[in-house]
């Protein structure tokens, strides 16, 4: 099974992506500058109001039609439909977690002189980033489970080595894809226990 | 090749919104189907007998951790060929079993949310007025577990609405299905995916809104509920 790299790679390749997509759209979001805003708005809701597949068939089909530029590979395609599209649920724990942060702390950290950055970094996220925690684990696993989408332009991850088994012998097929949910299974383990143990994490130290 | 054809954004129109009733009926029918057999979970989660208990929790976390598409393609390639139980399954019972019993795994940690939240004393207090279990549940315990989760519950209609479209992949013909064979013929992916997208937003967006609104609605309704209590308590 040599998909599990590749399955992997984008993994990876979209956790990073998908996260650094989260910030800079929730920032974004709660910008004074108006413009950036309802852009970001926009690209929000278009991101979360369409289905992860028709985004992905959307790049890897259409985009390359309407600007004369390929995307490069199905590897870029995939990528960036994951990110892009978990990107933009992010961004919404991104930006309830901030405004969630006590008023209070605002004002104090405004009474110490502190520049808006400055407040950003040592007072409201270390407080926002502990609540985001939990829910970023349970999308560490959805965005698993989705990388199972990328098989279908063409990527040759764990679930199209099985097809392709499968398409050799169909009798295996049973075999084939079970072995495939194992498979997946086993490299959500991980992310599970990490999910768990980013719940404690949020919750140490905190009354209530 | 010109980039954006109107023509063909109006020929293709007509076609792929034909399948907009089967993607929506399957939507339901999924979201039916995982209705319930969220219930079953639920059910395990309660029951006494451990290592089943243990072993079926694990069960419904492989469903959970593991990619629903995948799954779909173990029911439609896999199961007819299992030797004992296989059976052919047609394409739209099979995306209504694989997608909502995937997402029942989900449904039911949503009942399991509403009935810890129903209050211990209203356990405690049903026990004591010697009801039996069935009335226990169906006169106390479930009339205060179900009307908090309805908007939780109407963002899962909303997501399954959105992974419906993976039931193209194995020979479902939603929308999707008809604008990728409509790409196919004309070698024109651009409008039909377009097209697709934009019934995608145009649906599920005014329906968000909706459940968020019925989510401010829902709180405000409890919230007065919790107040009240308390201020009569405050009076007695």
């Amino acid at each position: 099974m040599k998909g599990v790299e590749i399955t992997l790679k984008v993994l990876f390749a979209s956790i990073l992506l998908g996260y650094s997509m989260a910030f800079i759209a929730g920032f974004c979001r709660l910008s004074n500058n108006i413009i950036l805003r309802s852009f970001t708005g926009f690209y929000v809701e278009v991101f979360r109001g369409t289905s992860l597949i028709v985004q992905l068939f959307w790049l890897y089909y259409a985009l390359p039609m309407l600007f004369g530029w390929d995307i490069g590979s199905n590897f870029w395609a995939g990528v960036l439909a994951i990110s892009l599209n978990y990107g933009a649920y992010m961004s919404e724990i991104v930006r309830g977690s901030i405004q969630s942060v006590a008023k209070g702390q605002y004002e104090a950290s405004t009474a110490l002189n502190m520049s808006r950055f400055q407040r950003m970094r040592l007072i409201i996220l270390p407080q926002a980033v502990r609540m985001m925690l939990p829910e970023f684990g349970n999308y560490l696993i959805l965005m698993l489970k989705s990388t199972s989408l990328v098989s279908l332009i063409g990527m040759a991850d764990i679930l199209y080595q099985g097809d392709l088994l499968k398409d050799a012998n169909l009798s295996l097929a049973p075999t084939v894809y079970f072995l495939v949910l194992v498979f997946y299974f086993i490299i959500a383990l991980p992310l599970i226990w990490l999910t768990k143990k980013m719940e404690g994490m949020s919750k140490k130290g905190v009354a209530s | 090749m010109s980039k954006w054809q109107w023509d063909t954004f109006f020929d293709a129109f007509p076609m792929v919104v034909q399948g907009l009733g089967i993607t929506i009926s399957l939507t339901f029918a999924c979201y039916l189907c995982a209705l319930i057999v969220g219930f079953v979970w639920t059910f395990i989660r309660r029951m006494k007998f451990k290592p089943l208990r243990w072993i079926l929790l694990w069960i419904m976390e492989f469903i959970r951790s593991t990619p629903p598409l995948v799954q779909l393609f173990f029911l439609y390639f896999g199961l007819p060929m299992v030797p004992v139980i296989g059976v052919a399954l047609d394409p739209f019972t099979c995306a209504i079993l694989g997608l909502g019993v995937h997402y029942s795994t989900y449904i039911g940690e949503v009942y399991r949310s509403g009935i810890d939240s129903v209050d211990k004393g209203q356990w405690e207090a049903s026990q004591a007025l010697n009801f039996s279990t069935g009335k226990k549940w169906t006169k106390i315990i479930l009339p205060q577990a179900i009307p908090p989760t309805i908007p939780m519950l109407g963002n899962y209609l909303i997501i399954m609405f959105k992974e419906v479209p993976l039931a193209s992949t194995v020979g479902v013909v939603g929308i999707l299905q008809l604008a990728n064979n409509y790409g196919a013929q004309h070698f024109r992916y651009l409008e039909p995916l377009t097209i697709v997208a934009i019934l995608f937003l145009v649906l599920s967006y005014p329906s968000a809104i909706l459940i968020k609104k019925l989510e401010v609605k829902m709180n405000r309704r409890f919230d007065k509920k919790a107040v009240l209590k308390e201020s009569k308590g405050a009076v007695s």
